[in-house]
Parts: C-alpha cells; structure tokens; sequence
C-alpha cells in the first residue's frame, strides 16, 4: 500500500458562530487523484487553505508530505502546488513570462515550455494574462502550479465557470498529471468532474465527510440498486434490484414485450443527493 | 512511506530571486498606463507645465539680487514629488490592488521567500525613480536651461536625501497599503494624500508664502523636509534666506525622515497581510 501524501484527522475549524469544518477526516495517498465533492459553504476551501498552510486549525491533526502545514518551510512549500480559487491579478505579464518566473522560485522545476504546451497555452504563450479568457486564464493557473514539479497538487474548484469544452481539455490535462505522478486533491462541485477525473470521491457537508468511495461505488450497494420501470395495468410500475437482468427476463416472459420498460442506474448525481442535505445553505466561505 | 525531504538543498538565494523579482516587477510597472502617467512621468509634466506657466517672459523668484527662474526653483520640489510617487504612492497602490487581487496570496503559496518580494520591491522603487529623477533632471537641463550643481557637496547632500526619502517612502508606502479596502479604492485612497501634501509642503507654492498654519502641519511630514533637502541641492546659497527658519536644517531633515522611516517599519511589519482583510 502507497504511503499517504496527505493525511488529515479530526479537523476543526471555525469562525465566529459558524463550525467550518466539524471533525472532518480526510486522506490522499501518493499517486492518487481524489475529488472533494460538497455544496457551498461545506469547508471544503478551509480544509484545503489549512492544507496548504493559509489558516491555522482550532483542532486535529494535518500532515501534507509528512509535515503540519502549519510549520511547512520553503523546502515543503517547493514540493506543494496550490491552485487557488478564481484570481483576476498578474494581469500585465504574459504567459510565457509568468511561468518562467514563477519556475525560478523552484529547485527543480519543469522545463517552462513543456508546462506551457501541456496546459495548451503554446499559441498564447506571449499574450497577457488580462488578455485570456476564463478557462485560459485558469489553465495559467495551473501552468503556475506544476512549474514547480509538486509531489502533491492542490486545486481548488478548478474549472468554476467553464465551458464544456474548456472543461474536457482541462481534465485531459489533469489526466497527464496522473500520468506523470503527481498527487492530485481536488474540490469541486461538478459530480461529472468529480466521476471523470477521481480514483476516490469524497463527498463533504456541514464540516465533515458523509461518504467516500470510488466513484461508481459511492454511496453503498443499496444506494447502487438498479430501478426497473415498466408500464403495466394502466400505471407506471417500478422496482429496485440487484439484479435486473433476471428481472427482466421474469417480466418478459410475463408480457412479452415490456411496455415502456426502462432500466437506470442511478447516477452519481442522485446518490449525491441523498448524502448532502438538500436544504441550501448559503455558506459565505466555503 | 510519505517521500523523504528530496530537495533540501538548491533552494534558490534570496538574494538571487529578490533581484529575479526587481526585473519582474520593473517590466509589469512599466506595462502600467496609470502608473506610467500618474507615477513616472507626473513630475516631468508638472515641472513643463508650472515652469512654462509661471516662467512667461522670464519672470523669475528674486532674492536680493540673486534671480532664480522658476523652471529653477520649481525642479527641487518635483524631484522631491517624484521621489514619494515612486515609492510611497507606488508601493501603497501596487501593494493594495495585489493584495486585493489575490497576487500576494498566490505568492505566498509558492517557495518565494518574503524578503525576496520586498528585495524586488526597494529594487523596483529605486530604479525607477532614479530613472525617474534622471529624466527630469536630463528635462530642466535641457528644455529649461536649468543649471545643475557642478559641486560634490551638493551630490552627495542629493543622494542621502533621495535614498532615505525613498526608503521612507516606501516602508510608509507598505504601511499604508493596508488601509484601502478593495484593489479598486486604492488610487482614490492614496492619490488624495499624496496630492494634499504636494500643495502645503511647497512643491507647487513658495513654501515661504504659504499660512503658516499650513506651513506647520506640513512640517509634521516628510514631503516639505524632502523637498527642503532638495531645494539645498539645486538652488543657489542665496536661497536659503528664503526658507522659513533662515535655514537649509539638514540636520533636521534627516531626524524627521529617520522618523517617519521608523515608524512606518514598525506600522508595516505589524500590518502587512498576505491576504484581502475579508478572507480570514
């Protein structure tokens, strides 16, 4: 079994009356993707600002590469990339110039160019930051993440506000970090983004995690049941099984022919919400 | 296991990325239009406008017999601007707008240390209002026939005042850039300041013909001293009758600036936030 890379216990944050984070248990291990799925307001930025040694913590305990964040020097900070929640500054540098600038503060980073053509910026490579557009702009973000060759990447609602196209190609590029190595933890609160790029999904409410899983098997067996829908007697008939093939073939040699007969896995969607409180809570930060 | 620490050492210099930073910060700063126009060049513009204006048909500051041009006897004071623009005025607004933007934040997360960022800082300050005072000299030289010291004296006067004005300026600079609340209120918090003092600390006035009140709350901060300082440098013996104590005070002028460079290092180590005040 891989070591971990990230390991948090009992996490507890929180401010004035609001309890952020509630004892929330989390662990990435080395080469591992994994997606922490949760509504506004969950915790999930404050873990990862603890993580990566913005905030101190009330309670718990954080270890990131086998260090508390909390006292992370500049050896530490070299083998972490943070992607921080949308930023609008560094507007009047270009690309090409960012990254290289930023791949200085490091000991042993990527070659500038190939961060540049991995994030598919090469055609843009002397354009200004304020001239890209948002999922451009993002993937700026990134490029300056992983100059620095981090063991462990920390993004953090990467692709808010993209379109589908801009967030395809920027989960083939967080597919290539897998490729490379690295260590990815990731917040979002797309269920496609989460199902497409995670080995391990973690869904987060009110402070704490209420599952974990891969993300096909998220939820449990019985949250996993197939539902058979057929029509029969005037009315829409339903039934929940694990196995649907043999229910299937009961029903047809039953009718025949099965009026309207529809058979679903529930997706990762309706079993994330039976886990988070449907009831929106207007979280100021997350 | 979890990786052992594989990279210890290489870490790169302070030093080394404190300059890396300079350039990086010179090239953004000159990309600016704000503050190429309001920053760099306002006291070249100034000094053009005020010399052409008041300096019509010859017309002149007279003392005794002495006769300064007012291309002359302005110079002194637009120096002593350009100086605070390019420090105080720059710093407090660029801190403010990347603290608000999210820069510093980004910075912060990454193996910078902090001394490389404020190295890049002094560094941008000062090579740009050296090249800043640079061209107005090269301009009131040239444009204004306006004599420059021939002796080392006054030079070497010229450089303390600069150099401390300019660290006073910038630690003040980072100290005040905590006070705007948003990236965008920043030049409208600063700017009014640094104007305000330009008018009573006799950049744009004969110092000696303002109230004397004003002369006196001008005198509690550093603009008037700087400008003082300068106006020992650049206009002839004879002018020191003009100021109000009779006196160049050089002395004075290094206590007051020494002061303010103090204080606002305290102020600013104290204040000095990674992140925006509404995000923890």
């Amino acid at each position: 079994m891989p070591g971990a890379a990230l390991e948090v216990i009992g996490l507890r944050k929180r401010y004035g009356d609001k309890q952020a984070v509630d004892g929330l248990d989390l662990r990435v291990d080395l080469g591992e993707i994994v997606a922490v799925l949760g509504p506004n307001g969950a915790g999930k930025t404050t873990t990862v600002e603890i993580c990566t040694g913005f905030r101190h913590r009330d309670d718990g305990d954080v270890r990131v590469l086998g260090v508390d964040p909390q006292r992370g020097d500049r050896a530490w900070r070299s083998r972490i990339g943070v992607v921080l929640q949308t930023n609008n500054d560094l507007a009047e540098a270009s690309v090409g110039e960012l990254v290289r600038h930023f791949a200085r503060f490091y000991p042993h980073p990527r070659d500038p160019d190939e961060v540049v053509d991995a994030v598919g910026l090469r055609e843009k490579i002397g354009v200004r930051a304020r001239q890209l557009s948002g999922g451009q702009r993002r993937r700026l973000d990134v490029a300056l993440g992983i100059v620095g060759s981090p063991e462990l990447i920390f993004l953090d609602e990467p692709t808010t506000g993209f379109d589908p196209q801009a967030r395809h190609a920027f989960w083939d590029l967080i597919g290539s970090l897998r490729d490379d190595g690295t260590t990815v933890l990731l917040t979002t609160h797309y269920l496609e983004e989460a199902e497409h790029l995670a080995d391990r999904v973690v869904v987060v409410d009110r402070g704490t995690v209420v599952a974990q899983g891969a993300p096909q098997e998220l939820g449990g067996r019985d949250a996993r049941q197939a539902v058979v829908r057929w029509s029969e007697g005037g009315g829409v008939r339903e039934e929940r099984t694990d196995t649907p093939t043999a229910f299937v073939a009961q029903l047809g040699a039953r009718l025949g022919e099965v009026p309207g007969l529809e058979v679903r896995r529930p997706t990762l969607e309706d079993v994330y919400l039976t886990l988070v409180d449907a009831t929106p809570d207007d979280g100021e930060q997350s | 296991m979890a990786t052992a620490t594989q990279v210890t050492t290489a870490l790169p210099g302070t030093l080394r990325l404190g300059w890396e930073r300079t350039r990086f910060e010179l090239r953004t700063y000159f990309r600016e239009r704000d503050a190429v126009v309001f920053i760099f060049a306002y006291p070249v513009i100034m000094l053009a406008i005020f010399a052409t204006v008041f300096g019509q048909d010859g017309a002149s500051v007279d003392v005794g017999d002495v006769q300064i041009p007012f291309a002359q006897y302005f110079l002194p004071g637009m120096v002593a601007t350009g100086v605070m623009l390019s420090s105080f005025q720059n710093l407090a607004i660029s801190i403010a707008v990347e603290r608000d933007e999210g820069a510093l934040k980004r910075l912060r997360a990454t193996p910078l240390p902090p001394a490389s960022y404020f190295v890049g800082k002094v560094g941008q300050v000062l090579l740009s209002s050296l090249l800043q005072t640079a061209l107005l000299l090269a301009v009131a030289r040239v444009v204004f026939d306006v004599p420059l010291p021939a002796d080392a004296a006054r030079w070497a006067t010229f450089a303390w005042v600069f150099v401390l004005g300019t660290a006073t300026g910038s630690v003040c600079g980072v100290a005040y850039s905590s006070i705007p609340r948003s990236g965008r209120a920043a030049s409208a918090v600063v700017t009014p300041v640094v104007l305000v003092l330009q008018f009573i600390s006799g950049v744009f006035f004969q110092f000696d013909q303002l109230p004397a009140w004003m002369q006196q709350v001008a005198a509690l901060f550093p603009l008037k001293w700087m400008a003082q300082g300068m106006r020992s440098v650049f206009l002839p013996d004879a002018a020191e009758q003009l100021e109000v104590s009779g006196s160049w005070q050089l002395g004075m002028i290094a206590a007051v600036l020494l002061l303010w460079l103090a204080g606002g290092l305290v102020l600013g180590v104290r204040t000095f936030r990674w992140r925006r005040r509404d995000d923890g």
